[in-house]
């Protein structure tokens, strides 16, 4: 396997955010090389890749949401969308593979407007402030969200989660309707904030057999109405949620949140360039995941792990993603020596 | 997989209603009460399970029929029959317009408000439900009933149409045409058994006026032969088709196809013999599926198919199986067309015990079988890859192309999808030869093509007509404009179709004739609106229409349909936030990105017929849209 590339350390929030290398294939040698263009360029590329790799092979950044390293493509999200010579319609990069004698543009007007239209239609249904990646593709497309009016305001608790298929109320022409509800809030450990939610069908993948096939949450209801949810909406504690966390992992708006983090932006003390990172092998089992640890005024704030970890992929289990109590405690009562119980305790 | 099933106690009818479709649970693993030594020691689990998902959409709907609703216990029970994550099978209840997730009063009222039934007075019916049974989904004073406003029923020729349904060990359905509030309320009230053919019943003379008429092809046995009967269906020339298909083998089959030039009639217009041609090619095993989840608004003639000829659907399916080398065929029909179901099981039924279907068909060596899976109220499922979810018992959400159905689709195998009307030409295509089918109608669009003509005209339903005649032609073959006689506009194909004016009807309704035109042939709607009819409120239907039917998967149709509505209501009633013609500007780059971005063909076409209206007409006194 080639070496990843190291991506660069501090996200640029003007432009599109650089983002981790693709896993290869080992038999990428074995495929035969697909010559395709891209914006007048001429690519060579393995049989079986995507128009996004092939881009990204020649400096060509597409932005992306619902798209993930570690995630199977559902291009649903339709922001990566390109010009395909030949094609009615626009086609989505990211699992889109590549054919022999593609000719694409992936800056043309037409993908352009896609792109900004599609970030409009985001952020003015969806609370955009927690997700810094949207933002700065906002602003590289010129999106104006506010040009379909002011904010409807919020649903009430459940009011979306009761919507029927197939049927809505006639629309007030004098607001924009959302997905804006109150934060769900019924475990200990993470929150859930569909206002930010931009259904992009990553944490029902995590949760199903991309990661953790637990299966807890899916999409429910239908058009504008549909959400992810639990069966019939329950409390995630009713619910088969086994909370290893891999749904936050990979939630790229901050719907869902640690529970941790979600208190401290409410205390707005949350400071994000405070904080530092180190990376750390998980204390719990064998299986010796990386950790990284984010911590602000020496305190444990939340836990991830790096997409390209070949161990992990950047997904984790409940204890390595939220079990992290005990260092705190430990140091907080300082006791004479660390007991061996809590290392050997698995 | 290990999933967990929540706590909820199902009942006796929860679980006798799963039953009722799966048989009983033969193991505690199951649900069931029965325990044996084994269970002890074993698991039920695995690929076997697994594989019975497809029964997932068939058992929710045992369940909403016995209980009136997708009741926790019952989900949860039938999640266990099937091994299903029970979040995921309440995104699928969820997803569906005739399933409830929430309790609901057994008996259900849907009544169609669709742009066919809004001009004969729809509205009048909902005002009248709302005085008497309370506002659209809450129950009734008695708790018993409740009534919901339903996007197109099909019944379009004979506006306005409701769907009667009612929950309980004895289910009944009931389609009530050219009804009025007064007949609903009386059909209410003595719902006592089983329905009859009566009050539904098919008359042709009614939905193909044409019926009866020498020279027709499609309609040749509606009102001649006995729907009901596949010996009055043998007598009138039925299944000569099939004994010749086996006289000149498969290969000939596809060969006449290919020569007969047929397109799919469905809307997409796309050569049928190349998707014969992949299939047929294809490792197997393959699937053929009958689209029959005719749902554009305006559309019911594969209904009048089903309903007056299904075995003729039959044969051309079994024909199309045998061709492209299917064993096993499905036909996907929507859930609010209860007759034409009970017809096509009935003729099922009868070709099987004819050994037409099933493990020798015709005594030649040959298997072929078919399913009807009924649908619950979605649009979307009548797009290929939606279907072939729906059967499967996912959501309803339409896959991404490439790979297309004849590399992979239903269980993702190679699959044939035809429409129903495209199958119908099938028998004649072998009969006649390809390449006199060909002949018929213009150089690119042969053969011919059946119209639903609705609306404000005096003749409506379905009429058979060679390719290339006039929509004038169309017109005066179903007695001319009715209403006050002034014609103000045409839609063609649906929702999902184009308006034209009434200057344009020297339009040859061909495919190329259409899109010359600015317009779509589609599903082959031809609806008809006079000077009375107020635009504004019909194009505020199909953006109502297109933000209940998006499915909600990809971001340009969900939230592009809920901008577009509220950008036509905010036109309507003045209050726009720059100048009417940005709101213009700001709808017209709403359609770019749906028809650009979106993942199907709903997105793609979910401003069109809009936006014609807009370029033809000042409809909301805001000026033209520029084209």
């Amino acid at each position: 396997m080639s070496s990843p590339t190291t991506p660069s350390d501090a996200p640029d929030l003007k432009n599109p955010v650089p983002r981790g290398p693709i896993p290869t294939i080992p038999d990428e040698k074995l495929r035969p090389e697909v010559e395709i263009t891209i914006n007048g360029k001429s690519v060579s590329i393995p049989e079986g890749t995507t128009l996004l790799e092939a881009g990204r092979k020649i400096g060509v950044d597409t932005p992306t949401l619902c798209y993930l390293e570690n995630l199977t493509p559902v291009n649903v999200c339709r922001i990566c969308v390109v010009e395909l010579e030949g094609s009615r319609t626009l086609v989505p990069a990211c699992s889109r593979k590549v054919q022999p004698g593609m000719v694409v543009q992936t800056d043309s007007e037409r993908v352009r407007h896609s792109r900004r239209m599609v970030l409009e239609f985001l952020a003015s249904s969806v609370d955009v402030s927690t997700a810094p990646e949207l933002q700065s593709y906002m602003e590289h497309y010129e999106a104006d969200p506010a040009r379909y009016g002011p904010s409807a305001s919020p649903a009430s608790p459940s009011e979306r989660d009761d919507a029927c298929p197939g049927e809505h109320s006639a629309p007030d022409p004098a607001t924009a309707e959302t997905v804006h509800q109150p934060t769900k809030i019924d475990n200990e450990l993470y929150t859930r904030d569909y206002s930010k939610c931009i259904l992009c069908y990553k944490c029902v993948e995590a949760c199903g057999t991309d990661a953790q096939n637990t299966f807890a949450i899916a999409v429910a209801g239908r058009g504008f109405d549909a959400r992810i949810s639990t069966e019939f909406n329950n409390p995630l504690p009713n619910s088969a949620c086994v909370y290893c966390g891999n749904c936050i992992g990979v939630c790229p708006t901050g719907a869902l949140m640690f529970k941790s983090e979600h208190d401290l932006r409410k205390e707005d003390t949350w400071n994000e360039s405070e904080q530092t990172k180190t990376d750390t092998i998980c204390p719990y089992c064998g299986v010796g995941c990386t950790l990284t640890l984010h911590t602000q005024e020496n305190q444990i704030v939340k836990v991830t792990s790096p997409l390209d970890q070949q161990v992990t992929n950047g997904h984790l289990c409940i204890k390595g993603r939220f079990g992290w109590q005990f260092v705190q405690i430990r140091e907080a009562s300082a006791p004479s020596k660390p007991t061996d119980a809590q290392e050997a305790d698995t | 997989m290990d999933l967990y099933f929540s706590h909820s106690d199902s009942t006796e009818d929860e679980r006798s209603a799963v039953d009722a479709i799966l048989g009983p649970a033969d193991s505690r693993w199951m649900g069931g009460h029965h325990s044996t030594d084994l269970d002890v020691r074993t698991a039920a689990t695995g690929h076997t399970l697994r594989a019975k998902r497809h029964h997932l959409l068939p058992v929710l709907h045992g369940i909403q029929s016995r209980l009136g609703w997708i009741s926790p216990g019952a989900l949860s029970y039938a999640c266990r029959r099937l091994n299903v994550p029970p979040a995921e099978a309440y995104g699928v209840a969820s997803f569906y317009a005739l399933l409830s997730t929430q309790p609901r009063p057994p008996t259900v009222v849907h009544v169609c408000d669709d742009i066919a039934c809004l001009t004969r007075d729809a509205d009048e019916i909902c005002h009248t439900l709302e005085a008497t049974l309370g506002p659209a989904g809450t129950p009734g004073s008695d708790g018993q009933t409740t009534w919901l406003r339903s996007p197109c029923l099909g019944q379009c020729e004979r506006a306005p149409a409701a769907l009667l349904s009612s929950a309980g060990l004895h289910p009944w359905e009931k389609v009530l045409t050219e009804t009025t509030a007064t007949t609903i309320m009386s059909n209410l009230s003595s719902p006592n058994g089983q329905p009859t053919d009566e009050p539904d019943c098919f008359l042709p003379s009614v939905s193909a006026p044409q019926a009866g008429q020498s020279g027709l092809r499609l309609l040749k046995r509606i009102g001649t032969a006995n729907p009901t009967s596949l010996n009055d269906y043998r007598a009138h020339d039925g299944y000569k088709a099939l004994e010749k298909a086996f006289e000149i083998g498969s290969h000939q089959v596809i060969q006449e196809i290919t020569h007969s030039k047929l397109v799919g009639r469905g809307g997409a217009a796309f050569p049928a013999s190349i998707k014969w041609k992949a299939v047929s090619e294809a490792e197997g095993p393959c699937y053929l599926i009958c689209n029959a989840d005719e749902s554009e608004p305006g559309t019911f003639k594969d209904r009048v198919i089903m309903e007056g000829d299904p075995f003729a659907l039959i044969e051309a399916m079994t024909i199309a199986g045998i061709a492209t080398s299917c064993e096993r065929g499905f036909i996907y029909i929507r859930g609010e067309y209860p007759l034409a179901i009970r017809r096509l099981e009935n003729a099922i039924e009868q070709t099987r015990q004819a050994k037409l279907l099933g493990k020798d068909v015709m005594g030649q060596g040959v298997c072929f079988d078919i399913e009807i899976r009924k649908g619950a109220g979605a649009y979307i499922c009548g797009e290929e890859t939606a279907l072939f979810n729906s059967i499967e018992g996912y959501r309803g959400e339409p896959r991404n192309k490439p790979p297309f159905p004849t590399e992979a689709g239903l269980f993702q195998r190679p699959t044939l999808v035809n429409n129903v009307e495209t199958l119908v030409n099938v028998p004649h295509i072998i009969l006649e030869g390809g390449a006199t089918h060909a002949s018929i109608g213009t150089e690119r669009s042969t053969g011919p093509k059946l119209f639903c003509v609705a609306g404000h005209v005096k003749q409506p339903g379905v009429y058979e007509v060679e390719f290339g005649v006039t929509l004038r032609k169309i017109i005066e073959l179903s007695g001319g404009v009715a209403g006050n006689g002034n014609l103000q506009a045409v839609l063609l194909g649906g929702a999902a179709g184009a308006f034209v004016t009434a200057d344009e009807l020297d339009i040859p309704l061909t495919f190329e004739g259409t899109r010359a035109a600015d317009a779509t042939l589609g599903s082959g709607v031809v609806m008809l609106f006079d000077d009375t009819v107020d635009m504004r409120q019909i194009l505020l239907r199909i953006g109502r229409f297109f933000r209940d039917e998006s499915c909600g998967q990809c971001v340009p149709c969900r939230v592009g349909t809920v901008r577009q509505e509220e950008l036509l209501h905010r036109l309507n009633t003045g209050k726009t936030l720059g100048s009417p013609k940005e709101e213009l500007v700001i709808l017209g780059e709403l359609g770019q990105v749906m028809r650009d971005a979106s993942i199907c063909g709903l997105g793609h076409t979910a401003s069109s017929a809009i936006e014609s209206a807009l370029k033809r007409w000042d409809v909301f006194g805001s000026g033209k849209q520029n084209p």
